[in-house]
């Protein structure tokens, strides 16, 4: 045990790495949530407010496909577990963004942001409602999954395996979305779309399909983050309310559309929002928008955004 | 020239902007292997006709057949996998893809296209710069790519808008011989141009195209005695 100084005052290690480690794990999520949202707006032109309800239900399938045999008594249904859950689940909310956006979301691509603003925000809104009338505000449980049961003693602190495992797995999917985007074919389109959907199409791409692909592929990734998100907070149909505006920040400091931008400064800004929490508790909640607010002023672009 | 079959024939095109018409009725024909120009002053409807016949441009009736096809109606996806390249006049580099990614980015449509290697015996300037950011290239440099991505999808009609606008008389010159080359190869090519003495050293035959609609038609051959006629219709 050591103390450590910051600004003058001295702290313990262990409070600090602690709250560091917290911040390092909410970062993961940001991460990842503000990846899904920085793909879509680069591709699509849609501020996809629809995030954090697509995440919460990626909680809630894992955690109905764990309960299957209850919800379907009698059915004979199995009870499906986490690891089958964490790619079955990204793909059910996949393919329910597919429809969002078959249905919903391409009409109002040529329409001002407000639209798109509102449209997803009033999606959000039902379908959190709905679950809320279903479940109430209560959380439901979601286990730890038994591989990760168990904790590492770092010395200074307890780091339980889930938490460790969420991190790794959180950059996996990060940097892998990174080089998709940025290193395979695949992602020369969706980059070329962005800039000249027209002539992408006139080169034969059928763009309309490739951004209901990208919408499904952000959206997964939202429901991805859920599923992992399950075992450490409660499945509740709030879970994705608290986030949304949190993950937007994220994205407007990294830089609106910019992947990695939005990657760099998901962690960053976990841990800032951890730090914050050892030196002014109060302040934890809103350094995050503070910081929004100052990287407006200095940098209008986003840390890694393009001008 | 022999009489060979056509390969692209536009009956009565018309084409909007919302309520402004662009085009009045364009009627056109190429023929297999043939080159040949779309001359016309400023707004005539050249670049129009070439977003129509891809479908880029969407608001358009009329008659496009391709390869003995209708293509007014289908798509630009579609159309481009029948076999159309087109090069437009603003070129359409991708800042955030490599030249490398710009090359390679129009998908195959067809068999026989051109190969990497042989675009770059045709373009050296695009060899060894696979890496470079593709608007960090040259203008002159950039017009070549554009050509250069068309060549590899098998597509065997291109259709190239301004080649040559605002680059230096040398550069004007290279992509004069990848013309020839390209028409060598077999290539079917309708080649938007301002500048009928370029146009004159490549093409076999030209369309004058004025307020949407062809006004006039001639060969290669008739262009020097009928340069008078010409300045007036193109306003030089
Ligand atoms: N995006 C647009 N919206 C509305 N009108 C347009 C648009 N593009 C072209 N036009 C109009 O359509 C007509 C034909 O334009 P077009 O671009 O086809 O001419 P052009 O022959 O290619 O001219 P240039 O030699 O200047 O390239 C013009 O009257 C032009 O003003
Ligand atoms: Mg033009």
């Amino acid at each position: 045990m050591f103390t450590i100084e910051i600004l003058g005052k001295t702290y313990n290690s262990a409070a600090v790495f602690g709250q560091l480690l917290i911040g390092l794990i909410n970062g993961s999520f940001y991460a990842m949530l503000s990846l899904g949202v920085a793909v879509i707006f680069g591709m699509l032109r849609i501020a996809n407010f629809a995030h954090g309800a697509q995440y919460m239900l990626g909680a809630f399938v894992a955690w109905a496909l764990l309960n299957l045999p209850e919800l379907f008594p009698g059915s004979g249904l199995p009870s499906i577990g986490y690891w089958p859950s964490l790619i079955l689940a990204p793909v059910i909310v996949g393919v329910v963004g597919m429809a969002t956006e078959r249905i919903f979301i391409r009409r109002v691509y040529d329409l001002d942001h407000a639209y798109g603003f509102l449209l997803t925000i009033g999606l959000a809104m039902m379908v959190e409602g709905l679950l809320h009338v279903r479940f109430g505000s209560a959380g439901l449980p979601y286990g730890t999954p038994k591989e990760f049961q168990g904790t590492f003693n770092l010395g200074f602190m307890f780091l339980p395996y889930y938490r460790a495992w969420v991190i790794v797995a959180s950059i996996i999917i990060c940097f892998g979305t990174w080089l998709l985007i940025e290193r395979t074919r695949l992602g020369a389109y969706l980059r070329a779309a962005t800039e000249n959907p027209e002539l992408v199409q006139a080169f034969g791409i059928d763009v309309p399909r490739m951004l209901m692909l990208t919408y499904a592929l952000g959206v997964a990734l939202a429901g991805l983050a859920g599923v992992m998100a399950a075992p450490i907070y409660q499945v509740s149909p709030q879970m994705g309310q608290n986030l949304i505006i949190i993950v937007f920040a994220v994205v407007v400091i990294g830089g609106m559309g910019s992947i990695l931008g939005s990657i760099v400064s998901g962690f960053l800004l976990g841990l800032i929002e951890g730090l914050t929490k050892v030196v002014y508790p109060p302040g934890s909640t809103t350094v995050i928008f503070v910081f929004m607010a100052l990287i407006l002023l200095a940098r209008p672009q986003g840390l890694m955004g393009r001008t | 020239m022999t009489e060979a079959e056509p390969h692209l024939t536009v009956r009565g095109l018309q084409a909007w902007y919302g309520e402004s018409q662009a085009l009045r009725g364009m009627d056109f024909v190429v023929r297999r292997g043939e080159v040949v120009t779309l001359l016309g002053r400023n707004g005539a409807g050249k670049t129009s006709t070439l977003r129509s016949i891809v479908g880029i441009l969407r608001q358009r009736t009329g008659s496009v057949v391709f390869e003995g096809r209708e293509t007014v109606g289908l798509k630009s996806n579609a159309i481009a996998r029948l076999g159309i390249g087109y090069c437009p006049e603003e070129r359409g580099i991708f800042a955030s893809l490599t030249v490398e990614e710009n090359l390679l980015l129009p998908p195959v449509v067809a068999p026989g296209g051109m190969t990497v290697a042989e675009i770059h015996d045709l373009f050296p300037n695009l060899r060894s710069r696979g890496r470079t950011p593709g608007t960090k290239l040259s203008g002159g440099e950039q017009q070549m790519l554009a050509i250069a991505r068309i060549l590899r999808t098998g597509a065997r009609l291109l259709l190239l808008d301004e080649p040559t606008e605002g680059l230096a008389p040398v550069i004007v010159k290279a992509i004069g011989e990848v013309l020839r080359v390209l028409k060598q190869r077999g290539f079917t090519i309708v080649l938007v141009e301002q500048n009928f003495r370029f146009a004159a050293t490549v093409a076999d035959r030209h369309y004058v195209v004025d307020g949407g609609r062809v006004v006039a038609e001639m060969t290669n051959h008739e262009i020097a005695a009928r340069q008078d006629e010409l300045k007036t219709m193109l306003g030089v």
